[in-house]
Order: C-alpha cells, then sequence, then structure tokens
C-alpha cells in the first residue's frame, strides 16, 4: 500500500532559502509568522496528512459515496470523522481572514497545506478545497450582511462550499445556462433549475451546504452578459445565525466515475429554491472567476499533490525491487539482482518525476507569494505587479501541473510494472484521481486559450512582462558566478525563444484567429517549461551558494544541483520541438474537412 | 501542583533511520525530527490530569542544542504553560539526564515528574528509574492507567504478566506506556498563541551538574541483513536445528 510522507525537508528549503520572504517583509500576515513558525505548522500539517488523512485514501476509493432515497449523501467510513479533526484544529481557516475567525497567515502556506491534503487524499480535499474557493467569492463580492451570516460558520469548516456553473447543455459554454432565477417580494429570489457534476453538492461532513450557483434572471441578455451570481444554502439560515428550514434543492444523483471517487460528483435539482442575489445583476460570471482564479491555482496545486505522492512511491518501490542486473556488471552482488533503481531508464522516469515535482512545487509558492502580495501588500503598485504575474501563471499552474499530474503518475505506475496496474498495489488509484484535474476548472485546453487569447495580449503585453523582467532580473543578479553558467546561458536561450515564439503567436492570431487555438497548448507547454528552467536555474544558483557557505543541508543542496542539471540536459531541450510545432501553425489541423478529421 | 514533562527531540518515528557513511552516527540532516512519541503520550496526560483540575501547571523540560525549542514549542502548542530549555551541545547520557532533571525538580518541586518510559532513538529506558533512585521518591513506570486522590496515585502498569496496580505517594516519578493515551492534534491557532508563552533557557553550567561520560559511542553500524528463513519438517528438527546454532 502507498505511503505518504510530506516534504517538509523541501518546503523549509522553499520557505526559508528560496521565496526571499524578506522583500515581502511589509505584510501583514508574515509580521508575526517566523520561520520557525511556518515550520511547525507545516510538521502539524504534515502529521494531520499523514496520520488521519492518508490511511482513509483507499478507504475512500473502495467504498465511494452512498446516496440514500431521501436524496441524503454518506461519505465513506472515518471521513466525518477525519473532517471533525481537520476543523477542530483549525485548518479550515488557515489562510483565512481573521475577522471572520481564520489565521490570517500566508496564501503559500495555503498552498503547502493544500499539497499535502492532495497527495494524502484528494476526494477528502476537494471538500475544502470548494469551500475556500466559495468563501473567497463571499468575501469579495457578497453584501456586510452576507459575509457575516456565512464567512464564520464557512471559515470554521461547520459549513461548507459549492460551486454550480455546469449544466447538462453547457459546460465550458457557460453563455448556455438556462437555471432560472425569479424575483420574489421580499428581495431574494427563487431558483429553479438542474447544475449536474456538482463536487460536494452532497455529503454528511458538515451542518450546511453553502451552494453557489449561477443563474439567469427574467430580462437577462443572452449569453454571459446575462449571467448572475445566487447563494442558495441547504438550510436557511435562522436570525440566530445556525441553519434552520430545508431549501428546495435536492440531490438527485451522485454519478460514478473513474477516479475520486469519495469526493461526491452531484446532480443538484433546484425547485423554487430560495437564492439570495451576490452583487449585481448579470455580473455572476465575472464574480464566480474570481473563484475560479484561486480554485484553478488550487486545482494545479492538486496535480502537484498527486504527483509528488505517485514519484515518491515509485522511488521506494525502485530501492526495493530486484530485477536484472546493472549493464555495467551487477551493482549489489550479494544481492539476486540487483535493485531496478540502476537502470538508466527507470531513473529516468524517476528524475524526470522529481524534476517536475520539485519545480512545479518551486514555481506554485513563488506564485503564492505574489499572490499574497497582490491581496495583501500594503503598496498598490507592488499589488498591481504581483497581479499581473498571478494573472499570468494562472493559466499555466492549471494547466501544466494537472497535465504533470497525470504524467508523474503514470510514469510511477510504470516504475512499479505490472504490480502497478493491480489494484491493490494502490498506485493506479493516483492515476484514475489525478485524472480530472486536466478536466475540470475550465479543460486544460481551454486554459491553453485562455494564455494565448486573453494573457498575452491584456494591458498591452504587461501581463507578459511580468514574467520576463523577473527573469531577467534573476539572470543579471547571477550572472558572472561561479559555477552559474551552464544554467544561466540555456536558460537565457530559452527566454529568448519563448520571447519569439510569443511575437510569433501574436503575429500568426492577428491574422488569423484559428492560429492562436492551433498554437495554445504547445504555447502553454513551452512557457511551462521555460519557467521551470528559471526556477531551477534559481534553486541551483541557492544551491551553489549555500554549498559554498558550508550549509548544514549539504545533501539537499547537492540534490538540487545534480536535479538541476537534469532538467537542464534532459527536459528543458523539449521547448526546441515545441518552438518549432507553435511555428509549424493552423494549416495543417485545418486542411482535413470536419467529417474526415 | 506542578507536573513537571521532560521531552527528547528525537528522528520522526516514519523516518528510515540511516547510518552516516562514516559510522559516526545516524543521519539527521533533513530528517524529520519530532517529540519522542512516550514523551508526547506522558506530557497528554499531564495535560488530561490539569484539565481534570487535579494538577495547575505542566512544565516542559528537554536538554540539547537550541533545535530542541521546536519541540518545546510543539509542547506548549499542545497546551504545556511553559518550558524550560537546558542547553548543551552534547547528547547527555541517562545518568547525566536523571541529574539535570533533578536540579530542575529542586528550582520547581513538581508532584509529579511525568517521563516517557524510553526515547525511540537509543531505547535506553533508565531515566525515569534512575530519577526516582536520586531524587529518592516513589515511581511508576510503563504506566497505562493514572488516577490521583488525595496525595497519592493509583497507577495501572503495563508489565510481562499484564498489568499491575500499584498505589504511590507524591510526589513521584512516572513513565508512560504506549496505551496510557492518544495525545491530541496540536491546533492550529495554539501554535501562535505558544509563541506567547513562556521558555526559559538554562546554560547547562549554571546547573552545576556533573556531566562525565558514563560510556563512549565507538561506532554504528546497521542492522546485519536477515538471512533467509528454513522451513523444518518436525519439532525434532527443530531442536537440532536451534542446538546447532548454539541457540539451546
Ligand atoms: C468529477 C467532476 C467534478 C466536477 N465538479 C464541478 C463543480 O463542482 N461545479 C461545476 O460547475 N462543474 C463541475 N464539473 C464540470 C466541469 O467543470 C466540466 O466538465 C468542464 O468544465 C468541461 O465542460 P464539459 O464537460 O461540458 O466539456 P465541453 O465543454 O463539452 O468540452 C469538451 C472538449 O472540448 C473542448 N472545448 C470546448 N470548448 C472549447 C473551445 N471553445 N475551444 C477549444 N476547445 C474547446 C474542451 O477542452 C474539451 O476537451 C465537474 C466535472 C466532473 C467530471
Amino acid at each position: 500500500m502507498p505511503v505518504y510522507r510530506a516534504p517538509l525537508d523541501d518546503f523549509r528549503f522553499l520557505v526559508e532559502e528560496f521565496l526571499d520572504l524578506d522583500q515581502a517583509a511589509d505584510l501583514p500576515s508574515l509580521t508575526d509568522c517566523s520561520a520557525d513558525d511556518i515550520r511547525a505548522i507545516l510538521r502539524e500539517g504534515a502529521r494531520l496528512a499523514e496520520t488521519v488523512l492518508q490511511p482513509l485514501n483507499a478507504v475512500g476509493d473502495e467504498q465511494g459515496v452512498r446516496l440514500d432515497d431521501d436524496g441524503r449523501a454518506t461519505l465513506p467510513e472515518g471521513f466525518a470523522e477525519a473532517y471533525q479533526t481537520y476543523c477542530e484544529a483549525g485548518w479550515n481557516g488557515l489562510t483565512a481572514d481573521v475577522d471572520y475567525g481564520g489565521q490570517g497567515l500566508p496564501v503559500f502556506l495555503g498552498l503547502c497545506l493544500s499539497e499535502m491534503l492532495n497527495a494524502a487524499n484528494a476526494s477528502f480535499a476537494a471538500y475544502p478545497g470548494l469551500t475556500h474557493g466559495a468563501v473567497e467569492v463571499i468575501e469579495r463580492h457578497g453584501s456586510d450582511e452576507q459575509k457575516q451570516r456565512y464567512l464564520p460558520p464557512m471559515i470554521a469548516g461547520r459549513w461548507t462550499g459549492t460551486m454550480n456553473l455546469t449544466e447538462p447543455q453547457c459546460g465550458t459554454d457557460l453563455g448556455l445556462i438556462r437555471t432560472r432565477a425569479e424575483p420574489a417580494t421580499d428581495g431574494s429570489y427563487r431558483i429553479s433549475g438542474t447544475k449536474i457534476w456538482i463536487s460536494a453538492g452532497e455529503h454528511d461532513l458538515a451542518d450546511n451546504i453553502v451552494h453557489l450557483v449561477l443563474a439567469r434572471t427574467p430580462d437577462a441578455p443572452a449569453g454571459t452578459r446575462g449571467i448572475s451570481l445566487f447563494i442558495v444554502p441547504k438550510f436557511l439560515p435562522k436570525d440566530d445565525g445556525n441553519a434552520g428550514e430545508r431549501n428546495r434543492v435536492r440531490c438527485a444523483g451522485v454519478d460514478r466515475k473513474m477516479g475520486m471517487k469519495a469526493s461526491a460528483t452531484c446532480e443538484m435539482q433546484y425547485d423554487n429554491a430560495v437564492g439570495f442575489l451576490v452583487g449585481e445583476e448579470n455580473r455572476g460570471l465575472a464574480q464566480m472567476f474570481t473563484m475560479m482564479n484561486a480554485a484553478r491555482l488550487v486545482t494545479g496545486i492538486q496535480g502537484l499533490g498527486l504527483a509528488s505522492v505517485a514519484a515518491q512511491n515509485a522511488a521506494s518501490f525502485a530501492r526495493e525491487r530486484l530485477q536484472g542486473r546493472s549493464l555495467a556488471g551487477p551493482k549489489y552482488p550479494d544481492r539476486p539482482a540487483d535493485p531496478i533503481i540502476v537502470h538508466p531508464d527507470v531513473r529516468y522516469m524517476l528524475l524526470k518525476s522529481r524534476a517536475l515535482v520539485e519545480g512545479a512545487r518551486a514555481l506554485g509558492l513563488y506564485t503564492g507569494l505574489q499572490l499574497e502580495i497582490e491581496h495583501r501588500h500594503p503598496d498598490p503598485e507592488r499589488r498591481r505587479q504581483a497581479g499581473h504575474f498571478v494573472a499570468l501563471m494562472t493559466p499555466i499552474i492549471k494547466a501544466f501541473f494537472t497535465d504533470m499530474g497525470s504524467e508523474v503518475a503514470n510514469l510511477g505506475l510504470q516504475v512499479h510494472g505490472g504490480a502497478g496496474y493491480i489494484h491493490d498495489t494502490g498506485v493506479e488509484q493516483f492515476v484514475r484521481d489525478v485524472r480530472i484535474t486536466q478536466i475540470y476548472e475550465g479543460t486544460n485546453g481551454v486554459q491553453a486559450l485562455d494564455l494565448v487569447g486573453r494573457k498575452l495580449v491584456a494591458d498591452n503585453g504587461d501581463l507578459l512582462k511580468s514574467f520576463f523582467s523577473a527573469v531577467q532580473s534573476f539572470i543579471d543578479s547571477v550572472r558572472g558566478e561561479e559555477g552559474m553558467a551552464e544554467f544561466v546561458d540555456p536558460l537565457e536561450q530559452s527566454v529568448k525563444r519563448l520571447a519569439s515564439t510569443s511575437a510569433l503567436v501574436y503575429q500568426q492570431m492577428s491574422r488569423d484567429p484559428l492560429e492562436a487555438g492551433a498554437a495554445s497548448s504547445d504555447f502553454l507547454r513551452l512557457f511551462a517549461l521555460t519557467a521551470l528552467a528559471w526556477m531551477w536555474a534559481r534553486m541551483a544558483a541557492i544551491s551553489q551558494r549555500a554549498l559554498d557557505a558550508g550549509s548544514d543541508h549539504q545533501t539537499l543542496h547537492q540534490d538540487k544541483l545534480a536535479v538541476a542539471r537534469f532538467y537542464f540536459a534532459r527536459m528543458l531541450p523539449e521547448t526546441l520541438g515545441l518552438e518549432a510545432k507553435v511555428a509549424a501553425g493552423a494549416q495543417t489541423l485545418m486542411a482535413l474537412e470536419d467529417d474526415r478529421v | 501542583m506542578k507536573i513537571l514533562v521532560p521531552i527528547k527531540r528525537v528522528v520522526d518515528y516514519n523516518v528510515r533511520v540511516r547510518v552516516k557513511s562514516d559510522g559516526s552516527g545516524v543521519e539527521t540532516e533533513g530528517v524529520k525530527m519530532s517529540i519522542n512519541p512516550f514523551d508526547e503520550i506522558a506530557l497528554e496526560e499531564a495535560l488530561r490530569i490539569r484539565e481534570r483540575g487535579e494538577a495547575e501547571e505542566v512544565i516542559v523540560a528537554s536538554i540539547g542544542g537550541t533545535d530542541v525549542q521546536q519541540q518545546l514549542r510543539t509542547g506548549l502548542a499542545m497546551g504545556a504553560d511553559r518550558a524550560i530549555h537546558v542547553e548543551t551541545e552534547t547528547a547527555p547520557q541517562p545518568l547525566t539526564v536523571a541529574r539535570i532533571l533533578l536540579k530542575l525538580i529542586e528550582r520547581e518541586s513538581p508532584g509529579i515528574v511525568f517521563l516517557g518510559k524510553q526515547a525511540i532513538d537509543d531505547d535506553c529506558n533508565q531515566t525515569a528509574q534512575m530519577l526516582a533512585a536520586l531524587w529518592d521518591r516513589p515511581q511508576a513506570t510503563f504506566a497505562s492507567r493514572v488516577e490521583l486522590a488525595d496525595g497519592k496515585a493509583t497507577v495501572a502498569r503495563e508489565v510481562d504478566a499484564g498489568l499491575e496496580t500499584i498505589e504511590i505517594e507524591l510526589p513521584a516519578v512516572m513513565s508512560s506506556d504506549l496505551r496510557l493515551n492518544e495525545p491530541r492534534f496540536v491546533k492550529l491557532p495554539d501554535i501562535m498563541k505558544a509563541k506567547r508563552k513562556p521558555l526559559d533557557v538554562i546554560a547547562i553550567a549554571d546547573l552545576g551538574v556533573e556531566q562525565g561520560a558514563g560510556f563512549e559511542m565507538l561506532a554504528f553500524e546497521p542492522p546485519p541483513k536477515r538471512g533467509g528463513g528454513k522451513v523444518v519438517g518436525s519439532v525434532a528438527e527443530l531442536v537440532d536445528e536451534l542446538k546447532n546454532r548454539g541457540l539451546l
């Protein structure tokens, strides 16, 4: 059975050596939070993930969610107790606003926690994950009264949240939404319609479920401009703040699916349910996108968490499984065969996994710090710049991290050989669980379109500049440093390649809009691999300096340098192929008739 | 009444311990360190006694380099009222630990000193017993249930034959066994609050404890690999086999 050990040492490295928190010292969330506190928090979070959540992961996969005839869903054994432990210890409010009972700690810490929860038990992590998204929407767009009413119980975890966008006829294209919202005389609305595939739509973890629902008012304009956002609680809150009368929303079915079996995927029926408008009418989609942006980062982190646990288990297996001899002659002659970790191809799979996981973790935390600056920094200019960077990175993190999650989970299975394919070994669950992350929160194809169609051109290219100038200032800061040329030179070349490819895509798509869609996926991957090269070069520089200064963490820093070299030698060259593919344009994709593709 | 709970920083029980390549010790770089699990159980028991109103204060103490403050902070986050860090760079052996604790007892006059029965790194299982002798007070080791009344403690102890229940007069030394309780999870807000609880640092020299090494570590090596098993056909063959190997 798989085990999970949280990467506390890597978190320590990233938080204390890599992130450069001194630069962010003006952040209110950091004034009362030292490196020691962060270590202590992550240690305790790791303990919860490793000892409470991970042991339930296989149970959840086995038992799934049961729905009874009254539309009540029961989660697998142990989930409700684990959720209670999680909430009582205060984890649900880690980064939430202190005014509503949160701890107000920095977002990047929330990402570390989220990685651990997802690695340990991705289905479990879905419930708090959705609540956080809903909290964010209400915090940002709700009225004061709505904030007072909903945020404290949601931050404490007594109530959970959902997001209701999808309907049978509309997934990506939300302009097709049909759910109706009729104004009532008391200022509330009556919501009617069917939503499908609603995660956490029904369960037995909490006293109440706060559904955020997209719907149309009677005279709303057609398409995406006519969508409004409503709070539709399962139980209508009473004036004392407790859950009261049952609302007319019910779970009509729980879907059977490939993975994430303990995360309830529900069909929700609204039959004149009482709903409360959030913000103004017809602003729903833009408001929901607040949630979508944070949720997209967290979806990326789901991919990362599952990649991380898959990679760990593959590496342990490869050290134990004896099969064949090293091509260079027996390396462990006292054993009947060498462990498979001696074989270059097995090492290739493990190193790819490690380079992707640690590179992505660095990029995720770096972006998490920018997100913290965007939300909480006192200086508006710093907030604006950080906001640009986050906006640019959001589709990249969502799509690349989840593609990587799938890739690494599959590599991990491959390292296990036949055992990997056998259910009881437990690693095929990672492959199944991670697969959805490439689809929900906007498919990865749609993320790539967002990058090319919106982010590339937004604000006169300012978003793009926020990336290039950050990489350039890193390059300038280490140029000429002993031992850095092997990283800086290829980084500089690949950044040039990315810049020229961006310009090319821009030109091509101003000539023909189909070019944007044709280039998008390859362009996103090119961007991501370049961003990871920056992360690895930065980690290499830090590690080299630390080793020169006689750091206490020799092994970690030596490993970082070795994996950075691997990344530059065996992974970054993929960008050459991607550049060529992007340059080839749309023509060959569009040549065949629709009925012959 | 005060309860003093000495805690030790050890390699986490989940970590697969590796011996350093030069045999000078075990690898601790980048390795997760935790409160010794038995000490954590002792602390949990002390907190429960205080929560029942049978003690006023729980003090955690640890001996070692500045790193042990991490474990002391965890102890404070679990609910201890204050912490004492006895600072020394050399890892003290059980007798020295007992002598140091005796000095802390003289300062604090606790009603109970609650230790773990052993540390999972060296598995000595000596400190509690030595401390009771030095202090000249009763001991109840391997505790699996503790009840207090009228200045006495009734303690169920896990012994080879099962459970043995004894009554001792306080002040006394106790040591926890595995089944005494299940330690609580630390609450996030308590981690932040723990920062504001007092943590006193005392240099070991200021305690005037005699520190001489009782024994010297010569080398560390991993346990030998287990040889293959053998299936025997009969009891007689088993006995022969054991005799041949000098085991009977
Ligand atoms: C387990 C699970 C949980 C879910 N949880 C929720 C939830 O909590 N709340 C919620 O509202 N929804 C949820 N969903 C729905 C999910 O968000 C949608 O499935 C997703 O957005 C894709 O929509 P779709 O399935 O209709 O696919 P479609 O939109 O039909 O897309 C099909 C394919 O076409 C591509 N495509 C579509 N449009 C374009 C375009 N314009 N350009 C290029 N390519 C395009 C897509 O990339 C995809 O490959 C969940 C789904 C699942 C399976």
